[in-house]
């Protein structure tokens, strides 16, 4: 590991509100330690911006080990920057070399508005676990945990499932700013358990409808989005998302209702 | 007003349908690739052929009636998904890097109207106002023509990348995705590609370089 110090050049959006056009701005981070996080060195430029009597530039973030999915910001042109399986937070300036000229834009979809600079709304995403990505038991004394047996395999299935952090990558890297590999890996967790069967068929609808209704696009596969999440969720889960939408409408004894046009 | 949710109503609906209505196209550019096979038999093989094909009407209305309620159904679904993407990302970024994505998933959207202009363009010439009723004899006129053979082997690379994503992905679309299958979905993709576009262009080709000729 180098103890070299970086220069750099930033592009870095900035936009005062969800009404503001928005604009880059170019900053120069100097003598930056290879050991800092991709946001310890947002945090040198705040700083300098702070002195001078500027605004600093708002970014989301929250537990910085990489697990809470509150940061996210497209790094020349990728999704949490150039590290595989890696969020903005644990991406760290190793990872770029002296003199590199860095491009930093906030997730750009309509369901995902921007509140200010590289902060976005992700609250289509809170929206779509409303609409069904739980599952609802009764309230009281806490049930023996081994009551219902669980496959092995399965909970490891659901497992790799779970670990979507909500982050937003799936949407910012696909090229039509889908939203399935979100919405496929919430559905698929539940689906692989026996928890999740007795709202399984209303789900799978309710989540989808959502998902449409949010303004997310359609996939392409091109799998971008597998390619840019920082937890690995793989795009099979989409292959089973489709499986339960079109199994569910072909069989449901009941129909789930939306507002019309 | 609430109304009952339809799956055509839901994006990945209009994507099942895009998948099935493209598996009947697929089954036809397979058919229509064997029965251009005849060329290379010879001028008697392939009118006899295209003689028999009109002897069934049948089952070449039936055909011609499904291939174009599909044709329909599958530029309909794409032109609404396409409008629903045009949506999601009105603000394009200002860097964008591709790492899985494929030339041929990229250009779908222009493949897919190449091969509209084209299957125009080529019905015109062979079944509207064909030049006369000896078919072997239109398409040795016509591919003897550098011009004309060009567009046709230009029209069925831009076939061949459609075929290749489309095959690949209606899988997906419709859910029959696995990971043990996954390897296959692909080779199986590019073999469709491989022998439907590389044989279609080996036609114009063969004309040209007088393997076939009158």
């Amino acid at each position: 590991m180098s103890d070299q110090l970086l220069n750099l050049t930033l592009h870095v959006w900035r936009q005062d509100g969800p009404t503001d056009n928005g604009h880059f701005e170019t900053y120069q981070a100097k003598d930056i330690t290879t050991h800092m996080s991709f946001l310890e060195m947002l945090d040198v430029i705040n700083e300098d911006l702070i002195e001078d009597g500027k605004t600093p530039i708002a970014f989301d973030h929250d537990c910085r080990e990489g697990i809470c999915g509150a940061c996210g910001m497209v790094i020349n042109g990728r999704p949490h920057g150039p590290q595989r399986l890696t969020t903005t937070c644990q991406l760290h300036m190793r990872q770029f070399s002296d003199g590199d000229e860095l491009w930093i834009e906030p997730w750009r979809a309509s369901g995902f508005p921007i509140v200010r600079d590289l902060c976005v709304d992700r609250s289509a995403f809170d929206r779509i676990i409303q609409a069904g990505g739980y599952v609802s038991v009764n309230t009281g004394a806490a049930r023996e945990a081994n009551e219902i047996p669980v496959g092995k395999l399965d909970a490891d299935l659901a497992m790799d499932a779970a670990a979507c952090i909500g982050c937003g990558a799936c949407v910012a890297a696909c090229p039509n700013a889908s939203a399935v590999l979100f919405t496929s890996a919430k559905i698929g967790q539940l689906a692989m358990l026996p928890h999740g069967q007795p709202e399984r068929q209303d789900r799978v609808r309710k989540m989808v409808a959502q998902m449409d209704a949010e303004g997310f696009g359609s996939c392409t596969n091109h799998e971008e989005c597998e390619a840019a999440c920082p937890k690995g969720i793989s795009v099979n889960w989409i292959g089973k998302m489709n499986r339960e939408l079109i199994a569910a409408m072909a069989t449901a004894k009941d129909e789930v209702e939306v507002r019309g046009k | 007003m609430q109304r009952a949710l339809t799956l055509t109503d839901t994006a990945i609906g209009k994507k099942v349908v895009m998948a099935l209505s493209g598996a009947i196209l697929v089954g036809f550019v397979i058919g229509h690739f064997l029965g251009n096979l005849n060329l290379y038999v010879g001028e008697a093989s392939m009118n006899g052929y295209a003689d028999k094909l009109h002897h069934m009407p049948v089952l070449l209305w039936g055909t011609r009636v499904l291939l174009l309620i599909a044709v329909t159904l599958h530029i309909v679904s794409a032109f609404m998904l396409w409008q629903r993407n045009q949506r999601a990302r009105p603000v394009p970024y200002k860097m964008r890097k591709d790492i899985a994505t494929t030339y041929a998933a990229r250009t779908m959207y222009w493949s897919g109207p190449i091969i509209l202009l084209f299957v125009v363009y080529h019905l015109f010439q062979f079944t509207f106002v064909p030049e006369s009723g000896n078919v072997f004899a239109n398409v040795v006129h016509a591919f003897s023509h550098p011009a004309v053979a060009a567009i046709y082997i230009v029209a069925n690379l831009a076939l061949g990348f459609h075929l290749f994503h489309g095959v690949f992905s209606a899988f997906q679309s419709l859910g029959a995705n696995h990971p043990k299958y996954n390897q296959a979905r692909h080779w199986l993709a590019l073999l469709i590609t491989i022998v439907v576009a590389g044989g279609n262009i080996s036609f114009p080709i063969a004309v040209l370089t007088g393997v076939v000729h009158l």
